[in-house]
């Protein structure tokens, strides 16, 4: 039996949800009652059966609509799927390994075959059977990260390896939270988190930046970073903020559980082995706040992190407009008793 | 300069004479002067292997004064567009030991820089001084169309009109900083315009 994969959008009507299987492997952030910024970097190994770290590339039963919405963000944007002229390669590294980690861990429902350099990939969800020439980019309808990346949930930046530093030179960004490939592309490691509030002064780039450019061939690291959405819209790029950023206003004491989500990446990072540069791949998971409090620690552990969060993350992550009515309506489900440690639900 | 900024903002110095076998100097404005504070502290027959370009002004000053330099090359433009072709060109044909020198105004600076990188040159390897106005080079995060001379706090967009932040995030490969709607939650917040990047 393979994943049944719900028909639902990511804007306008907004249908999507999760599952209540899918509501329990919610990547939950929080380890404690707190948050502030740490190199909260770890080996990305397989974990528990059913959770999202199953699979070390995890497809879930979002995978088809968020396939459908990249395809309309991309149909309004080119410029959020770039590729500077040196990354080909690393783009062949990245479908290599993007098809062979899909095939691996969902075989009913990807299949790649190879016979030398003639590749055949099966993807049974979006109705695709093609043949081509692994590193002939004219026997493919994209460049290999776009054509990929069309197919796989996440964003993805490539990121080359020079100079001791790592530079945005390629990716493919339509779940972004707030910031702009198009803009990034070409920075190094510091220039793009330049916007970043209090980081940089803690040290957190120069020790992550450190551990990045060690990462090895077949050892891929990991972490989680967080923020909120309003709505379940997958893209909030700061090219639309002007269409989503009226959403934060829309926030009331009634709708609350609605609206408001909690926007998880599950971010890793891999050594490529042709291109040697690495790549980032950044998966979005929405919850919404109805959802996550099926799970009585999570609301009150959420509740703890949202009300003594430093001002300066709140405005970072663009909370402050809607804070306020969430911490009152997480209130209502905090009676104050202890939190059982690690992110998992009671 | 703003007093706390993000490193993503570009630091300029003070130009220096570089060991190299051609020396190109673009400038604009006041940077003729850095050109010239320079040229104090440059080796005897420097200016013989430099050219300078200087994008001339409305009120010619500055040329009397690099001429006196007597530069291998000394070429005027209007504008910077005006010389885009030749500067292509010229660092197209460069060779190895060639050395550039940016000053004048930001977008000047981040222009040129925009064309070396285009042409390969590390940014790291570029002499840049600022001197002169700050307004800035801008960049709509939303439509993308490119705003010059920004001098105000909001800013409004010259192609679509959105009233924007003007962030200090800058990007060398668009050689500008980027502009977000201010108000995009609200559009009835309209803050005050403030003069602040003179």
């Amino acid at each position: 039996m393979g994943i049944t994969f719900r028909k639902e959008t990511f804007r306008d009507d907004f249908t999507f949800k999760n599952s209540p299987e899918h509501i329990k492997r919610f990547p939950f952030p929080f380890h404690e009652d707190a948050y502030m910024y740490a190199v909260n970097i770890e080996p990305h190994v397989v974990g528990p059966k059913g959770s999202v770290l199953e699979n070390l590339i995890d497809v879930d039963e979002h995978y088809v609509a968020e396939m459908q919405d990249r395809a309309l963000v991309l149909a309004e944007d080119p410029l959020r799927c770039q590729s500077l002229p040196h990354m080909t390669l690393a783009g062949w590294d990245l479908l290599e390994l993007l098809m062979e980690q899909q095939a691996l861990g969902y075989p009913e429902h990807f299949t790649l075959t190879r016979d030398g350099d003639r590749w055949r990939w099966i993807n049974r969800p979006l109705g695709i059977d093609d043949t081509f020439t692994f590193g002939d980019t004219s026997t493919l309808p994209y460049g290999p990260m776009e054509y990929i990346t069309r197919q796989s949930q996440g964003d993805f930046c490539i990121l080359d390896q020079r100079d001791g530093n790592l530079w945005m030179d390629a990716g493919m960004v339509t779940t972004q939270a707030d910031w702009s490939l198009d803009f990034d592309i070409g920075m190094n490691f510091f220039e793009w988190h330049a916007p970043v509030p209090l980081a940089h002064e803690k040290g957190i780039f120069v020790r992550a930046l450190k551990f990045l450019t060690n990462i090895q061939q077949g050892k891929p690291a990991r972490r989680l970073n967080w923020t909120m959405t309003i709505n379940p819209r997958l893209d909030t790029s700061p090219e639309n903020y002007h269409k989503w950023g009226p959403d934060r206003a829309t926030v009331t004491p009634e709708n609350v559980g609605d609206k408001v989500h909690l926007r998880v990446e599950l971010q890793s990072f891999w050594r490529l082995p042709r291109s040697n540069g690495i790549v980032f791949p950044i998966r979005c998971y929405l919850i919404k706040m109805d959802e996550l409090v099926t799970q009585p620690k999570w609301a009150r552990r959420l509740h703890r992190v949202i009300r003594d969060l430093p001002d300066e993350l709140a405005n970072y992550k663009g909370l402050t407009r809607y804070r306020l009515a969430l911490v009152e309506w997480l209130a209502k489900l905090d009676d104050g008793s202890a939190t059982s440690p690690g992110f998992g639900p009671d | 300069m703003a007093a706390k900024s993000i490193i993503s903002r570009p630091v300029y110095g003070t130009l220096s004479p570089q060991p190299g076998k051609h020396h190109l100097f673009i400038a604009d404005a006041e940077g003729a002067l850095a050109i010239g504070d320079m040229a104090e502290r440059a080796p005897a027959g420097f200016f013989e292997g430099a050219e300078i370009v200087f994008i001339l002004g409305s009120d010619g000053k500055h040329v009397a004064a690099l001429e006196a330099l007597k530069p291998a090359q000394f070429h005027l433009s209007p504008s910077f567009a005006s010389l885009l072709p030749r500067l292509r060109q010229t660092l197209a044909n460069a060779h190895m030991g060639l050395r550039l020198y940016l000053a004048g105004t930001e977008g000047l600076i981040g222009q040129a820089m925009q064309v070396a990188l285009e042409a390969g040159i590390d940014h790291t390897s570029i002499q840049t001084e600022h001197r002169g106005s700050l307004a800035r080079r801008m960049q709509c995060v939303h439509c993308k169309g490119i705003t010059e001379n920004v001098t105000t706090q909001p800013a409004t967009c010259g192609h679509c009109g959105l009233l924007l932040l003007v962030r200090d995030h800058y990007s060398r490969r668009i050689a500008a900083f980027q502009g977000v709607c201010i108000n995009a939650e609200d559009r009835s917040e309209i803050p005050p315009m403030e003069e602040i990047f003179r």
